[in-house]
């Protein structure tokens, strides 16, 4: 039996109060001034910041189906490298999370990796197609208990599938999580549409093509009084929508990726398909208005949206490339740099939009409490005095499609702690989890 | 200068030098003997992964009148139709030991993705990717106009040009607007609002909805090439009705100035950008292009290949 019991000395409770923390038996038994015990393993972590474990609501695993560019297993290290305790991983795979059987397969894929929490998300239509209910009911009922929907990667596009989905999905509290793209307004775009796919001759997606979706959904929902979650918002008049639709009340969340609080569409200047992500990278006026609405509580949660692909999908030309970047490894930096270091959030904030708020919306109740004494001990150390350089030949993941390689980043993610177990020491990844 | 990928890694001195490269090289091509040694030895590959008669013909006798050995390589029959991927492609060129690799491609970028990736060490020269640029048809049009219009000047200051018809799909109007701009000219785009990209308010042109409104002020009109299928995709509701208000028929060519020319960068659909009276009349320059496409495709291998731009020779 391995010692499951540290005290975290001189800790900075969300970048405010010093604090000791004491886990022991998978839980947060003591915060304040710990008494040394000899059976506690010590770790001093003066001047770094700790966090509650993060949680991702959206994240491509690909297993089953795509196991040469991603595993449950090779996400879940990826996953507490980066700090993250849960995972949500999403529908759309080979076969399609459709069924009982396979949230279930992978939701103990999770359990058995144990590094984190995998919560499956289970498709909202029959294999993804738009057309007929998935076995929604099912699903929730599982040993894996879903409660986010979502077909991402497709828009739930008809209107009465929506509408229907909202409904039904109010037996259990669940939420629809809608991958807003009207299809009509995107057939074959390969990137934002204007003044830089004007030049570069590359199809645009419009950013009304996903305003259009948003503003329906939060009309829907609030006729159907059900839970909406928007994933990956990336427009300035997206946020708009949203922050009229939550104030007149209605139930509606929303997720940002780190790279759209980052990254702008002229990198698509270079033709890189690194770059190439769906929803697409946006304007600097769309990125500021995410990192203002992520602030002021309008976009909810930061999500990583981590779409890992494999090397001959990208290394072609941009039109023949798959969408999408790996970020579970950088998402706490790219917060860290866009949203802290800008001032626009503390890391009460950071808490609140990458864990208990992610962890709401999922009703992944053992993730909500925060850092509280007799909560389950999912912790994340963030030393944010180190910069790091991202290396794609480094990454856990599986792919190395981060369009970050070479970047240098603040903050190290030092050390992570699930359910009072760590999985990732001094910013090693343990070799094998001990529960 | 390595590569030709698009207009916009040009400055103006670059343009001007290969145009007149060009120049001293249509000299050559008017006398008997054709042929220059100047690339003998070198190897020039055509690589058509798109299919194009007279871009990839221009380019094989431009390269076969400096003396470099010419392998055409394109989509049918090929391994690239057979699903190989672009970097297997070039890195097979290269083993063949390609100087420079001429490159027709569906997909926009294509050429900056082989010259970027350094999956090959020769030049890469653009012949038109995707709806991007189409580099060496506007330095043949630029060349044409100045020929035509330039009154001995080196660029194209103050000359007037409408390009006519689907800019949202053109490569040939993107390389345009950004050579005859830098070269001085005035554009005007002539197109329906559907086919005009979102985005083009930051181009350094006018637009207009209206051909007539346009016709009797330019001293150049460059029509385009309009495909059948635009029509299925909801961009105009007719062929007839394309044609009628921006087609160009002997009457709208009857409101040109009296010196203003007609081109084209092929293949025409006559009937249907273009009547059959004007791509055969006097005003229209259409066949010239292709002769001068020769001459400045010459120029390009030229400047990339043997070490800069040929010196004017003083007469």
């Amino acid at each position: 039996m391995i010692n499951n019991s540290y005290i975290l000395r001189n800790a900075s409770l969300l970048g405010a109060t010093k604090s000791d923390i004491h886990i022991s038996h998978g839980v947060i038994k003591e915060i304040g001034s710990v008494v040394i015990s000899d059976s506690a393993t010590v770790i001093d972590i003066a001047g770094q910041i700790v966090l509650p474990g993060l949680v991702d609501l959206h994240t491509h695993v690909r297993e089953p189906g795509r196991e040469d560019s991603e595993t449950v297993l090779s996400a879940s290290r990826a996953g507490a490298k980066g700090g993250f305790t849960a995972l949500s991983a999403m529908a759309n795979t080979s076969p399609v999370a459709d069924t009982a059987g396979v949230v279930e397969q992978v939701f103990r894929l999770g359990q058995e990796a144990g590094y984190l929490n995998v919560f499956p998300i289970g498709a909202v239509t029959h294999a993804l197609e738009g057309k007929a209910l998935s076995e929604i009911g099912a699903m929730a009922d599982s040993i894996a208990r879903v409660r986010v929907f979502s077909d991402d990667g497709f828009c739930v596009s008809d209107p009465l599938v929506m509408r229907r989905a909202l409904e039904y999905i109010k037996k259990f509290d669940g939420v629809i999580a809608q991958h807003a793209q009207e299809p009509r307004l995107t057939v074959g775009s390969q990137m934002n549409e204007g003044d830089i796919s004007a030049r570069l001759g590359l199809k645009g997606w419009p950013a009304i093509a996903e305003e259009a979706i948003i503003a329906r959904d939060v009309l829907l929902v609030d006729h159907v009084k059900s839970r909406l979650h928007i994933c990956h918002v990336t427009t300035a008049g997206g946020v708009e929508i949203i922050r009229w639709a939550k104030a007149r009340g209605i139930q509606v969340s929303a997720e940002v990726t780190p790279h759209h609080l980052l990254l702008t569409d002229d990198l698509a200047n270079s033709y890189d398909p690194i770059y190439k992500v769906n929803p697409p990278l946006r304007t600097e006026k769309d990125v500021m208005a995410l990192r203002e609405a992520l602030a002021d509580g309008t976009i909810d949660i930061v999500a990583t949206d981590h779409a890992p692909h494999s090397s001959e999908t990208k290394d072609c030309e941009w039109q023949e490339a798959a969408f999408g970047m790996i970020g579970l490894e950088t998402a706490l930096s790219i917060v860290y740099k866009t949203m802290v270091q800008t001032k626009l959030m503390d890391w009460a904030a950071v808490a609140d939009r990458l864990s208990i708020a992610p962890a709401k919306i999922g009703h992944y109740d053992q993730h909500s409490q925060g850092l509280t004494v007799g909560a389950p001990a999912h912790i994340t150390v963030i030393n944010p005095e180190n910069n790091w350089t991202v290396d794609r030949d480094l990454v856990l993941s599986k792919s190395r499609n981060t369009p970050y390689h070479g970047m240098e980043l603040p903050g190290v993610v030092t050390h992570t702690f699930f359910n009072g177990v760590a999985t990732l020491l001094d910013t090693k990844v343990v070799s094998e989890v001990m529960n | 200068m390595r590569h030709l990928l698009s207009i916009g890694d040009l400055n103006r001195d670059e343009a001007i030098s290969i145009l007149d490269t060009a120049v001293e090289l249509s000299r050559i091509s008017d006398g008997q003997v054709k042929k220059l040694p100047t690339l003998r030895g070198r190897t020039i590959v055509n690589l058509f992964a798109e299919d194009s008669t007279r871009t990839r013909i221009s380019f094989e006798a431009a390269a076969k009148r400096l003396s470099a050995d010419v392998i055409n390589f394109s989509a049918k029959g090929s391994s690239l139709s057979k699903g190989e991927s672009l970097k297997d492609t070039a890195q097979t060129l290269q083993a063949m030991g390609a100087d420079a690799v001429v490159i027709r491609h569906s997909a926009s970028g294509a050429a900056q993705r082989l010259a970027d990736l350094e999956w090959m060490s020769g030049s890469v020269i653009n012949a038109g990717d995707g709806t991007h640029e189409h580099p060496s048809q506007a330095l043949l049009d630029a060349f044409t106009i100045r020929k035509h219009l330039g009154k001995g000047a080196r660029d194209l200051h103050g000359i007037r040009v409408a390009i006519v018809g689907d800019i949202l799909h053109s490569r040939v109007a993107r390389s345009n607007v950004l050579l005859l701009t830098l070269l001085g000219a005035q554009v005007v785009l002539v197109s329906p609002p559907t086919l005009l990209p979102v985005g083009v308010e930051s181009w350094p042109v006018t637009i207009s909805y209206n051909f007539d409104a346009v016709i009797s002020e330019v001293d150049v009109v460059m029509m385009l090439r309009v495909q059948q299928e635009r029509m299925s995709d909801l961009f105009f509701p007719s062929a007839r009705e394309y044609s009628r208000y921006f087609g160009l028929n002997s009457e709208r060519m009857a409101r040109m100035p009296q010196h203003a020319i007609v081109m084209h960068p092929g293949p025409m659909n006559r009937g249907l950008e273009i009547s059959a009276e004007v791509a055969d009349s006097g005003r229209s320059v259409i066949v010239e292009q292709v002769s001068n496409g020769v001459n400045v495709r010459m120029a390009i291998l030229y400047v990339l290949l043997a070490g800069g731009p040929l010196e004017m020779s003083v007469n």
